[in-house]
């Protein structure tokens, strides 16, 4: 299976405004619209913070690649809930599209629930773009 | 394929070493590392196991500049080369835009490389890609250790064995003397980038 993305201006622009207001504005620190091959298609954050970026995305591409193929060899076709936390920071890893990872990384003062909540509207917003 | 940001004119190119199990295609990317540590902004990543082998990957992304107006992102990876780490192989060659195939020039090790020359093209063609159109480089390694007294294969033979076909540019290289390190590498970024021009227009 190949793939290949490819956004236009304004398609990315309406992506940003989408993560701003559903996830960003709501506390969370960063957000990365991110390919399977680890390329980084979108990222924006909170301003509080300075992470690598390239560097998370090509982990993440091959951390949800491994964990897809555990859910595989127990015969499930994916796992619907990817979540790491952290005592200060956690990750949460959605995937918006065959090919495409939304990951957004977020403190302690937003709860789980609530960012399952934005991250899954922003994520039918960001189908409506592509 | 290579992703192409046009709000801020970049492109994310994505190059990645193969080749059998303890043939130095990490060794390549920290030397990289060290040499270019100016142009490199963040830390090469690596995953290894406790044995110092490498277990998933090795990252490094660097910049080299523009080129039609886009900046260009350079993402090196390795992958695991031990014959049992294929599925996690397959996942990092996933958009691959550009191979470097880094044989071992030992005399032991010659039915390594032909055997992992053909698990690439096994696992590109999973891909949909086919060896012969993707730029690659090979460049064969370890050529020091024939001052050391350890026999190696001559050039000749890891031509015929390993290019004969695919006739890529290769490098003779010691990639813990760092000889022709950055040759390879700017031979395999020249053939990616070439290939990409077009959609660049």
């Amino acid at each position: 299976m190949e793939f290949t993305i490819d956004f236009t201006k304004e398609q990315i622009e309406s992506i940003e405004e989408i993560l701003q207001k559903e996830l960003i504005d709501m506390g969370v620190q960063s957000v990365i619209l991110m390919d399977l091959a680890g390329n980084v298609i979108v990222n924006l954050d909170s301003g509080e913070t300075d992470h690598d970026v390239f560097s998370l995305a090509a982990l993440a591409a091959g951390n949800y690649g491994a964990v897809s193929a555990m859910a595989n060899i127990i015969g499930e076709q994916e796992f619907s809930l990817l979540f790491h936390k952290g005592e200060e920071e956690s990750i949460h890893f959605s995937k918006v599209a065959d090919d495409l990872l939304l990951l957004t990384i977020f403190n302690k003062n937003v709860s789980l629930g609530f960012l399952r909540l934005k991250v899954a509207e922003a994520v039918k917003r960001i189908k409506n773009v592509i | 394929m290579a992703l192409i940001n046009p709000k801020k004119r970049e492109v994310q190119v994505k190059i990645v070493y193969y080749g059998p199990g303890r043939g130095g295609k990490t060794t390549n990317l920290e030397y990289i590392n060290r040499k270019f540590k100016k142009r490199i902004l963040n830390e090469m990543v690596t995953v290894k196991t406790y044995g110092d082998r490498t277990l998933f990957f090795d990252f490094l992304p660097f910049d080299i500049g523009e080129i039609k107006g886009h900046s260009i992102k350079i993402q090196l990876y390795t992958v695991p080369g031990q014959v049992k780490y294929n599925a996690t192989r397959r996942l990092v060659l996933r958009g691959v835009d550009g191979i470097v195939f880094v044989a071992d020039s030992m005399d032991l090790r010659r039915e390594m490389n032909i055997r992992s020359l053909q698990n690439l093209k096994e696992n590109l063609e999973s891909f949909n890609k086919n060896i012969f159109n993707i730029p690659l480089v090979m460049q064969y390694n370890k050529r020091d250790l024939s001052d050391e007294g350890i026999p190696i294969l001559s050039v000749e033979t890891l031509e015929k064995d390993l290019n004969s076909r695919l006739k890529a540019p290769c490098f003779s290289a010691s990639a813990i003397r760092g000889d022709n390190v950055a040759a390879t590498m700017k031979k395999v970024i020249a053939l990616t980038v070439t290939s990409l021009r077009k959609k660049l227009e």
